[in-house]
């Protein structure tokens, strides 16, 4: 039977896992790794499109999996954060779109379905991970042009179909919009997963997540938090919430508004801390479970994880420390 | 309390509560209400119509309502242009947008701008239930709140009771049906204008408030909108009424619930500033609570332009000359001298007529003047009309004694246009040529441009009158026009309406009808001028200086106009639809050649009837069969359709009509890209036609492509075999006499019906035998099996696009066409001079098989394939010039 994450998270805080960059960094993998039976003879180079590694070197990917779910991960996402046909572009690989989501969620999937197996009293959840994209539908890239457009919303959504519907036929369980710094991105994300779930007859519970870029308390595109959560709540959602740009004490002010205003389930998985000045993220798996145990004491999440910088040793710490207590309640919200 | 809340957002939250103040909606970006807006976009001076936009918002605009609908704007265009440039201004981004537009493509352009909230103002069940569930759909998708219109498949609310009925209907399937969420509706139960001097406009205001009122109290969640200027319309010009109006309906309307209004923040006064007096007088119209309340108002408005001082009643007038005392008369409305100052001038001149032509004419020009440039007002113009009426209706007796009966200066037949229900201005236009005895024939609203044709020739009418407000109506007045010239009407087109104006009538009306004269007429009381001039006997001259003046407007507007970046042939054809024909096999048909079906049988065919479109042709809106339990129009669609299958069980029992196909396949290439050549057989050797066919010229996206028929058929340099096909059939053989024993009977129901019923039978015709070559004759598709219902929404295999329709508009195609099938001698359709198929109810078209053949539209196209098409069809560039101008700008 299948488990009902709703379920789950009545009873108990569930944890997402942490960053899958910084694992695949610890491979030290090569170009040939990242072409390896699928794309031996592509033409452009390969290096550093870790999506593809889900297809090219899938036990990587399924020991990273694995490790999370050992250190106590309820979801994990799948390895398609840059998996719309738009991202590969970069790449010359638009074509693979579909196929780097089918596997990324196949694989998961098959790792979540080995720990639960194990563990029946908690069921594992594989996250289709939907990423931004490299472009933005509300920001022209060109400063002296303003009302110009990278791309159109059609387009995007053609690009985010082809994407859920990858996610969705390898067996996710669930699908993450996230780190979103464009809203209007979110919105064809969304549209996108409406269209799919209308055609497949699947309803997928959705998980939405923002990033405030900086202490302005705003996303790139310029919305609030509150403007932000009400700009996608159209649909709906199972949990919204806020990871990436900034660590876990910075985040908390507005993770405090989508407490506050929000109907749904919230999550937050930051990044492990600020970059340093070498890019480095060094907040040790214990301060940042110290910062998230701030939000479980005020009560503001659901579902907490990590985003880049961490590893199974934060998850493993976050994990210990979720399970002491109890889950937020969604509100009743006033009128 | 409610438990639903609206909330929009931005950059930033707008949450609309019980709590909440009004919500001020900006509402100078609107090229409708704005001129100055409509000038920065013509002109494609954004960074002022930026600036226009962020006034609003530093002025305290909560929500701004930004409007491109403008028959001469391309508004998708725009809309998107505006939104990607004010998106890069977080001072104007922080409040939410509301996309207003008529147009669904330029919403839903819209919709996909916006990364916040907005609203989309507005949709309504105008067009019928399935229209507006998917719009609402799409919407929720889309993440927007909804104005919904009151307005239905009958016509806009205009009462209580209707505003009620349909804010309700729409309520329960937005949110049973479509499951929108309440708290995103909101309401625009129509605000009209009081004061009109009308009688049935009296209740407008009150049974707005009143409407407001049970919408909130029984409607959970649902908002109340409304554009609020509209009320004060008949006092264009005095903004001293207008603004005291604005603020005693936001006073009461808010009382009664109103949440939102579109407003413009100078043109509101303060409600307690009003003048006491006046505000007293104000209200006395917006409650309806005196049957004097228009006149003391009007009385009072004059006072506070300072125009009129004569306070007291002052004959000091009746000390003129007759003329002037006429004059006066009419301008001021006043009744009580009329008969004895016309009486005076009767016995002054030689003719009775001469009264009209000379005193009373000369008065209504004054009237038209004042109320052209905003000194009278609408229920002025009224008044002067009734003085007019009645004056002529002194003079009529001695008129018809000296000429005799009949003695109307001319015909004039008015409608609204199809779509289109606002009939104020044509209304009024109606009265003041009636009372300057024209004979008026008044078709109403929502005429479909058939029906207006048919009457004026019925009529013999001298003038057509087309009246419309609403921006689609622009289109329609141009088809109207399209059809006169089809038809060769030599009648002259007045065009008239709110949103018309003389560029559009120059740019996109005028060039289209030829066989006479279209003019713009600006207001009512012009209209008698016009009709005079067109009527009498410096029609010539008048005719001359008109079409100089268009000329030259049209030539302005060329310069002004932006190109739209269009392709050379060229280039269009680089980027041709792709179709991988190394690894294409071509269907090899069944049968190669032409084949006959004659004297085919009715019985089968009426299988196959589409019955939407018959349904429409009688302005019923809605789908078959559901329309039949239409809790609308559903009994009398019933009745329609009854009365249809009797007429038609007599049309096949008693062999009224005679239906024939003729119909071919034969092989073909496509040769240079854009032509087909079609051979005789499959050695190729002889060549029975070229189709030439047309391509788009307009640019594309990165992935669309600049589509052909062409397209669809193996070039002969792929080696390829091939194949097209080619029919004609017509159910319309033997329907002139029975059409004629109908008129003969003045029974006008069944000669449209049976009309209708023909041209139903004709599609149904090409429908059945679409499938047999698909399924037998050329046999491309064996296994299909679809139900009629699948037919008609176009799920087989290949398509069967007809000259003169989007894919192929040229209709100089027909004539190849029917020579290679020698349709005209064996099936009786015949091509008209403008190569319209006689009878009416006949169809014809090419057939294509490639299963990746599509229908789609050529649109506009550039001289550079004009010539091109001439050339290849040996025709000159004049001659292709003429077929093609539609497509041409």
């Amino acid at each position: 039977m299948k488990a009902d994450i709703r379920k789950e998270l009545e009873k108990r805080i569930l944890v997402l896992d942490g960053a899958m960059g910084t694992m695949i960094q610890q491979y030290g993998l090569q170009e040939e790794d990242f072409r390896k039976g699928c794309f031996e003879d592509h033409t452009s180079d390969l290096k550093g499109n870790n999506d593809l590694l889900s297809m090219t070197r899938p036990e990587i990917i399924k020991e990273i999996h694995a490790k999370y779910f050992e250190a106590g991960a309820d979801i994990v996402e799948t390895n398609t954060f840059s998996g719309t046909s738009i991202a590969q572009e970069d790449y010359d690989l638009a074509k693979s779109a579909y196929d780097i989501n089918y596997h990324g969620a196949k694989i998961a999937k098959e790792v979540a379905d080995e720990f639960t197996a194990k563990e029946p009293n908690k069921p594992r959840f594989v996250a289709g991970s939907i990423g931004p994209t490299n472009r933005t539908l509300s920001i022209s890239p060109d400063v002296n042009d303003p009302g110009f457009r990278a791309v159109t919303f059609e387009e995007m959504v053609g690009a985010y179909k082809e994407q859920v519907k990858g996610l969705i036929d390898g067996g996710s369980d669930l699908l993450l919009v996230e780190t979103i710094f464009d809203t209007l991105n979110a919105k064809a994300a969304l549209f996108a997963i409406d269209e799919v779930q209308q055609e497949l007859g699947t309803e997928l519970p959705i998980m939405v997540s923002g990033t405030i870029t900086d202490a302005s308390g705003r996303t790139l595109s310029g919305q609030t938090t509150e403007a932000f959560l009400i700009s996608i709540s159209h649909i709906p959602i199972l949990s919204v919430g806020l990871n990436c740009a900034l660590g876990a004490s910075e985040l908390r002010p507005y993770l405090q508004v989508l407490d506050q205003k929000s109907d749904f389930f919230v999550s937050a998985h930051p990044n492990a801390g600020l970059p340093n000045e070498f890019g480095e993220y060094d907040e040790t798996p214990e301060m940042m479970a110290d910062q998230i145990e701030d939000f479980l004491k005020e009560n503001l999440v659901n579902i907490v994880g990590g985003c880049c910088g961490t590893t199974p040793e934060h998850i493993r710490e976050i994990a210990d420390v979720a399970a002491k207590y109890s889950p937020r309640k969604i509100k009743e919200l006033a009128d | 309390m409610s438990e639903y809340t609206l909330k929009l957002s931005g950059l930033e939250p707008l949450i609309v509560t019980e709590e909440s103040n009004f919500i001020n909606v900006g509402e100078r970006t609107n090229v409708t209400g704005s001129r100055k807006f409509l000038r920065l976009i013509k002109e494609e001076n954004y960074e002022e119509a930026i600036d226009v936009a962020r006034d609003q918002v530093e002025g305290g605009a909560q929500i701004i309502d930004i409007n491109m609908d403008e028959g001469m704007l391309d508004g998708v265009e725009c809309m998107v242009k505006f939104l990607n440039l004010i998106a890069a201004e977080p001072d104007i981004a922080r409040v939410p947008i509301m996309i207003d537009s008529s147009k669904w493509e330029i919403i839903e352009a819209g919709l996909r701008c916006i990364q916040g909230k907005g609203v989309v103002n507005s949709i309504s069940l105008k067009e019928g239930e399935e229209l507006f569930k998917s719009q609402a759909k799409k919407i929720k998708m889309y993440g927007a709140a909804v104005i919904v219109m009151a307005f239905d498949e009958v016509g806009q609310a205009d009462s209580y009771e209707r505003r009620v009925d349909i804010c309700k209907r729409s309520y329960d399937i937005l949110v049973n049906e479509v499951g929108f969420y309440p708290g995103d509706i909101i309401f625009d139960p129509n605000i009209f204008p009081v004061a009109t001097g009308m009688e049935e406009h009296n209740n407008n205001a009150l049974d707005f408030f009143n409407a407001t009122k049970w919408i909130r109290e029984n409607l959970p969640g649902a908002h109340v909108s409304g554009g609020v200027s509209n009320v004060s319309f008949s006092f264009r010009g005095n903004n001293v009424v207008r603004e005291a109006m604005h603020a005693a309906f936001l006073y009461h309307g808010i009382q009664h619930g109103m949440t939102m209004g579109i407003v413009n923040p100078t043109m509101l006064e303060v409600y307690d500033e009003v003048d006491k007096e006046l505000m007293e007088y104000v209200e006395d119209v917006l409650l309806n609570r005196r049957p004097d309340a228009t006149e003391r108002l009007l009385e009072y408005a004059e006072t506070v332009k300072g125009e009129a001082k004569e306070k007291k009643v002052d004959l000091e007038w009746r000390n003129q000359e007759v003329g002037k005392r006429i004059a006066h008369a009419l301008v001021k409305g006043i009744t009580e001298f009329i008969d004895e100052d016309v009486e005076e001038a009767r016995q002054q001149f030689d003719a009775p007529l001469e009264v009209i032509e000379g005193p009373l004419m000369d008065g209504m020009n004054i009237v038209g003047d004042l109320f052209g440039s905003g000194k009278m007002f609408l229920p002025q113009v009224v008044k002067s009309a009734r003085v007019m009426k009645k004056a002529v209706a002194y003079l009529t007796p001695y008129i018809e004694a000296e000429k005799g009966a009949g003695n109307s200066r001319g015909k004039i037949l008015l409608a609204t246009v199809k779509g289109d229900v606002h009939d104020i201005g044509k209304n009024i236009v109606g009265v003041v040529l009636g009372c300057n005895n024209f004979e008026v024939i008044d078709m109403g609203v929502m005429v479909p441009a058939d029906q207006i044709l048919k009457r004026a020739q019925e009529e013999n009418a001298d003038i057509i009158g087309l009246s419309g407000l609403i921006t689609p109506s622009l289109d329609e007045m141009v088809h109207v026009a399209k059809e006169m010239e089809r038809l060769n009407l030599n009648t002259p087109l007045l065009i008239g309406g709110a949103t018309t104006s003389r560029v559009h009538t120059a740019v996109k009306i005028d060039p289209h009808f030829n066989a006479d004269q279209t003019i713009h007429v600006l207001d009512a009381s012009r209209s008698v001028t016009v009709a005079e001039k067109l009527l009498g006997k410096d029609k010539d001259a008048f005719v001359s200086d008109l079409r100089g003046e268009y000329e030259k407007l049209r030539e302005h507007h060329l310069k002004n106009r932006k190109r739209k970046e269009f392709l050379t042939l060229e280039d269009a054809t680089k980027n041709k639809f792709q179709i991988d024909w190394e690894n294409f096999e071509a269907s090899k048909p069944k049968n190669l050649g032409a084949r006959s079906l004659l004297n085919f049988d009715l019985k089968i065919l009426r299988e196959y009837i589409d019955w939407t479109p018959f349904f429409m042709t009688w302005e019923l809106a809605g789908k078959y069969p559901n329309i039949l339990e239409d809790e609308v129009v559903g009994v009398e669609a019933k009745k329609l359709f009854e009365d249809a299958n009797r007429l038609l069980d007599q049309i096949i029992e008693e062999k009224w009509l005679t239906a024939n196909a003729r119909f071919g396949v034969w092989p073909a290439n496509t040769i240079n890209e854009n032509d087909i050549e079609i051979y005789s057989d499959e050695t190729k050797s002889e060549v029975v036609n070229i189709q030439h066919c047309l391509r788009q010229q307009t640019k594309k996206s990165a992935k669309a492509f600049n589509m052909s028929l062409a397209d669809f058929v193996a070039p002969k340099e792929s080696g390829k075999s091939d194949y097209v096909g080619g029919f004609v059939v017509t159910t319309g053989l033997g329907i002139e006499k029975k059409l004629a024993e109908f008129e003969a009977d003045h029974d006008d129901y069944h000669s449209i019906m049976l009309k209708a019923l023909a041209d139903r039978l004709a599609e149904a015709f090409a429908e059945y035998l679409h499938e047999y070559v698909r399924k037998d004759y050329w046999g491309y598709a064996v296994d299909e099996s679809l139900s009629n219902e699948e037919l008609i929404k176009e799920s087989y295999k290949g398509i069967r696009p007809a000259p003169g329709y989007p894919a192929c508009p040229d209709h100089t195609e027909k004539i190849g066409l029917f020579e290679m099938l020698n349709a005209t001698d064996i099936t009786g359709v015949s091509l008209t001079e403008t190569l319209a198929m006689m009878p009416a109810a006949s169809v014809s078209g090419w057939y294509f098989a490639n299963p990746e053949s599509k229908y789609f539209g050529i649109q506009k196209i550039k001289e550079d394939q004009v010539k091109s098409i001439a050339e290849r069809k040996g025709k000159t560039e004049e001659e292709m010039k003429r077929w093609l101008s539609s497509l041409l700008d």
